[in-house]
């Protein structure tokens, strides 16, 4: 039993749902009950989706419990063929139906429906929604492209000359953090290198597009966390290799050209050349004298594996952030991130427990927060900068403009979206030069987005308290203030005001003072400017 | 898969008012009752409902929240997992980890509900016997219920039903010697209730409590000497609980609209015998802000035509103003559940042309829906983007049980919910 605010990823039949969602022709019956349907409103209103989410709910109440569900689930499954007429269907359990074990595969077997039925077993209890909706996804391509497999040991015959290279696009689902438009970027990238896309799936797929997915030379996994099975599968089943890199970040989506020309057998240099990599600001924008102010900004991040991985790589190498926090609620690729964390020196945080997640962030006391719509939260609270880069997702992140997060567009966008929160180079200046000006007094907004001052000076507060709390927690709050000081470093521009707090805490502990007076500010601030 | 069953006059079973009503069988799209804790944990600041259920539990609380972060949550799902399938003892061990986990971070917490869900049932996890348990190891500090919230037992509303009427036994009995009493039942705005407060003051009614109270660590006292008043429609469990303890249930219609608010005034004035004179002094100017206030709105609703999918339960009291004072004219009411009695008074208000159902089939529903054609739609978040795409205009359900819409001076906020989506339509010009 686990103790849960929030949840950073639904049930595994959510998963299912955003497969289902994301395709055409086909339709979900869950074995489930009434309150279930709350799932349709993730897609109708959060993704402002104009059609509902094909699937029935067989709605059993207590009152059936005791006579019979099967017969219920039968009759609402027949009745969903009959009403939509789909090209095939998928059955499964949610985890009520789970307990009551009515075998929601067999039964619809035993209905002789004229279209391909295809069962899911996804236990409600182990699995969560990115877990779901891979195994839907793998499943359907089994089912579908299965069939067409070659026998065993046949070697996959080459790609007859003249006809341009062909990949299929793998891991965009409904819900997805902006699926729609990377799948267009990535889509246009590969078209002007030279590469086709066969078949994207699960996004906009049909059953008949699943059948075809054997037939490209190989494939690019857009998302792991959702297709990282369905491609292994279909390397072993069609020996079709895939792509490892995920084009987030100028960088990887160099070596993502770089990877994709070596399996369609272009040539690297050609691949790169064709594109114009004048596409992508971000390296000059981040190279250009105001970013200056972005070097060695903390930064905490958190989020599903893929986007939480990229935007370490990009924070580091793309905008000279310090990483002082990398984490992920995807237990499945804990390794890889425990990996990269390293890297950065620091120790991954590896949760689905919210608190946790909160109690580091005003523990470390970052610059910007970027993680999901749960560390949106959070920082909002703790009156942090912050930008989203991961599902889950709330209905601003699906915006009316393009916006990827892939390829270069992906990285223009990237570089707006974090820098927006934080303050502009010559402005942060000028606050820390005219600290005690009326108009650029300490809890001074960004002007760019000056309503939220006072949000921000209450969220300040509480950050304090937090940073306070956490650091009674360490049992290093040996230390107090005079109250000279601590007027002092309320003159300390409020977003470096922590960092001044905990180094001046830190030098008068390590030397055992126990009172901080603006002198022991002083000297701490010389200390750690060296 | 569907069963109509059109009840002919003749074998209604009860109801002052023998109209048909259409119960069909099919998917239901409602909320279950886990859904109330979001508004009751605004309403009760020292209690916590703690969900004992599944992923599923957590994400459908979270998102009827609309994923709003509050700075203190005071809710949470316990999420069992396979091990608190396999033994039920040592889920109960668990339940008692969590709880008391809870409880240290929670200091403030007077009143803790254990909220059962499908799983929990289905598995027969005992939530009583833990209540039990539990309130034996914190009380004084805190005290410790159950009740259910699970989608197989309860919609959407009942959940608060479940939760008041899980309350009713833990409220103080009247003393021996007590006065007439007036108690409210239903979970209301505070300024609503502060309203009414002000409302019965100037009737001479002044021994006036709320259920539930803002701090659910003080009760009010219940006995024979009790009247009480539903200001929701959806407590018939919590009604029963409360005749078990002797109080009497004052028969009235909802307090919607000016009609509503007078009529479920005029109840509670005929019970403590106040003069005619002193009831029509003390509503004339409340009921003249308030009708100068809705002609703004009849202009734009009267004639319009109006469908309900059912929801809240708050959807034939909210029809019957809508028809009878603004002039909508209404096709059909949905409604998950149907209490006769405690709307009998609401039913022989509506106009006999609609159409009252009772459940759900959602996809005859949206046949039905689509062919009347009508000039707005009420129903849930799952639907109503669809709809809005097919070119109805909708209006959430939801958002009716998040505003203060009960009372005179909240009449007209209740009307404008159903004008904004058509000015909005009118407006738009694209
Ligand atoms: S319907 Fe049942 S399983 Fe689903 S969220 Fe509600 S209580 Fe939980
Ligand atoms: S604050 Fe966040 S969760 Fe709440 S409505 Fe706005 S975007 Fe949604």
């Amino acid at each position: 039993m686990q103790l849960t605010l929030w949840t950073y990823e639904g049930p595994p039949h959510v998963g299912a749902m955003r497969v289902a969602t994301a395709m055409k022709g086909l339709h979900y019956v869950l074995h489930a009950p009434q309150g279930d349907t709350y799932a349709d409103l993730l897609f109708t209103m959060i993704e402002r989706r104009d059609q509902r989410p094909p699937v029935t709910y067989t709605t059993f109440q207590a009152r059936d419990l005791g006579s019979d569900t099967a017969e219920l689930f039968k009759t609402a499954c027949q009745a969903a063929y009959d009403r939509f007429k789909p090209d095939a269907m998928i059955v499964g359990a949610s985890c009520t139906a789970e307990l009551i074990q009515d075998d929601p595969g067999g039964l619809a077997l035993a209905l002789n429906l004229p279209v391909p039925v295809v069962p899911l077993e996804l236990p409600a209890y182990q699995k969560k929604e990115n877990w779901g909706a891979a195994e839907t996804f793998y499943r359907l391509a089994r089912a579908f492209a299965g069939p067409r497999a070659p026998r065993p040991g046949t070697p996959r015959p080459a790609r007859v000359s003249g006809t341009r290279p062909r990949c299929n696009l793998l891991g965009p689902t409904a819900l997805g953090f902006r699926n729609r438009d990377d799948v267009a970027e990535i889509a246009k990238l590969l078209e002007t290198i030279g590469v086709d896309v066969s078949v994207t799936a699960p996004m906009g797929a049909t059953v008949d597009d699943l059948s075809r997915l054997g037939d490209a030379d190989f494939n690019v996994v857009l998302y792991p966390e959702i297709a990282g099975v369905t491609a292994q599968w279909l390397e072993r089943a069609f020996h079709q290799p895939s792509t490892k890199t995920v084009p987030l970040g100028v960088v990887a989506t160099r070596a993502f050209i770089a990877e994709v020309a070596s399996l369609a057998g272009i040539e690297v240099a050609a691949a790169l050349s064709a594109i114009d990599t004048g596409r992508s600001r971000l390296p000059w924008y981040s190279r250009s004298v105001d970013s200056t102010y972005l070097t060695g900004k903390r930064v905490f991040i958190f989020g599903d594996a893929t986007h939480a991985l990229a935007a370490a790589r990009i924070a580091h190498q793309e905008f000279g952030f310090a990483v002082v926090g990398l984490g992920t609620y995807s237990r499945e690729f804990a390794r890889d991130v425990r990996e990269a964390a390293k890297a950065y020196g620091i120790e991954a945080l590896i949760t689905d427990d919210y608190l946790e997640v909160e109690a580091k962030v005003a523990e470390l006391q970052p610059d910007l927060v970027l993680g999901t719509q749960m560390e949106r939260h959070i920082a909002k609270r703790l009156g942090i900068p912050n930008a989203v880069i991961s599902a889950p997702v709330h209905v601003q992140d699906f915006p009316a403009r393009y916006a990827p997060q892939m390829g270069f567009e992906g990285a223009n966008v990237i570089f707006d979206t974090w820098v927006h929160p934080l303050m502009m180079g010559l402005e942060e200046h000028l606050l820390a030069m005219f600290k005690g000006d009326f108009e650029f007094h300490e809890s001074a907004a960004p002007s760019h987005l000056g309503h939220s001052a006072n949000a921000q000076q209450a969220g300040l507060d509480r950050l304090d308290q937090a940073a306070t709390a956490a650091m009674d927690h360490a049992g290093n709050n040996s230390v107090s203030w005079e109250t000279d000081a601590e007027k002092e470093l309320s003159k300390i521009p409020f977003f470096v005001r922590g960092k001044a707090r905990r180094n001046t805490e830190r030098y008068a502990t390590e030397r055992g003072l126990q009172l901080v007076t603006v002198e022991t500010l002083y000297d701490a601030k010389a200390h750690f400017s060296r | 898969m569907t069963l109509i069953a059109m009840r002919s006059p003749s074998d209604s079973p009860m109801g002052c008012d023998n109209r048909p009503v259409l119960r069909q069988r099919g998917q239901r799209e409602v909320f279950c009752g886990l859904t109330s804790i979001v508004w009751l944990h605004r309403k009760m600041r020292d209690a916590f409902f703690l969900v004992v259920g599944s992923r599923t539990c957590a994400h459908l609380v979270q998102s009827a929240a609309g994923v709003m972060i509050f700075a203190e949550p005071r809710f949470a799902t316990a999420i069992m997992d396979e091990r608190d399938l396999a033994g039920l003892a040592d889920a109960n061990d668990e339940l008692d980890r969590v709880v008391t986990r809870l409880l240290e971070r929670r200091p403030d917490i007077k009143l803790l509900f254990l909220v059962g869900s499908c799983p929990s049932e289905v598995i027969k996890l005992d939530l009583a016997r833990a209540a039990e348990r539990l309130s034996q190891r914190f009380l004084p500090e805190v005290r410790v219920l159950n009740y259910s919230g699970s989608g197989i037992e309860t919609t959407f509303t009942q959940g608060e039903d479940a939760c008041l009427a899980a309350l009713v036994p833990q409220m103080p009995s009247e003393p021996a010697n007590a006065g007439k009493s007036l108690l409210v039942v239903g979970a209301l705005a505070d300024i609503v209730e502060d309203q009414f407060r002000r409302l019965f003051e100037n009737l001479g009614i002044s021994t006036v409590a709320f259920l539930p109270a803002r701090a659910a660590s003080d009760l009010p006292a219940v006995g024979p000497n009790t009247q009480y008043l539903l200001a929701q429609p959806c407590l018939g469990d919590t009604a029963r609980a409360l005749d078990a303890r002797g109080a009497k249930r004052l028969s009235a219609p909802f307090p919607l609209g000016v009609e509503g608010t007078t009529e479920w005034l005029r109840a509670a004035s005929i019970a403590w015998d106040v003069p005619s004179d002193r009831l029509v002094e003390t509503v004339r100017g409340p009921q003249a802000r308030a009708r100068q206030a809705l002609q703004r709105h009849r202009e734009l609703l009267a004639e319009k035509s109006i469908f309900f999918f059912p929801d809240s339960q708050l959807e034939i009291p909210i029809a019957r103003f809508l028809a009878r004072e603004l002039g909508m004219n209404v096709i059909e009411v949905g409604t998950p559940y149907l209490h006769q009695q405690h709307l009998s008074n609401e039913i022989s208000y509506l106009p006999e042309s609609v159409r009252l159902s009772e459940g759900q089939d959602v996809e005859m529903q949206l046949d039905r829906c689509r062919s009347s054609n009508p000039d707005i739609v009420v129903c849930g978040l799952g639907l109503a983007n669809p709809l809005e795409a097919e070119g109805l205009t909708t209006k959430w359900s939801i958002e009716l049980l998040f505003t203060p819409i009960q009372g005179y001076d909240q009449a007209a906020d209740l009307a404008e919910l159903f004008a904004r989506p058509l000015v909005r339509r009118a407006t738009l010009e694209v």
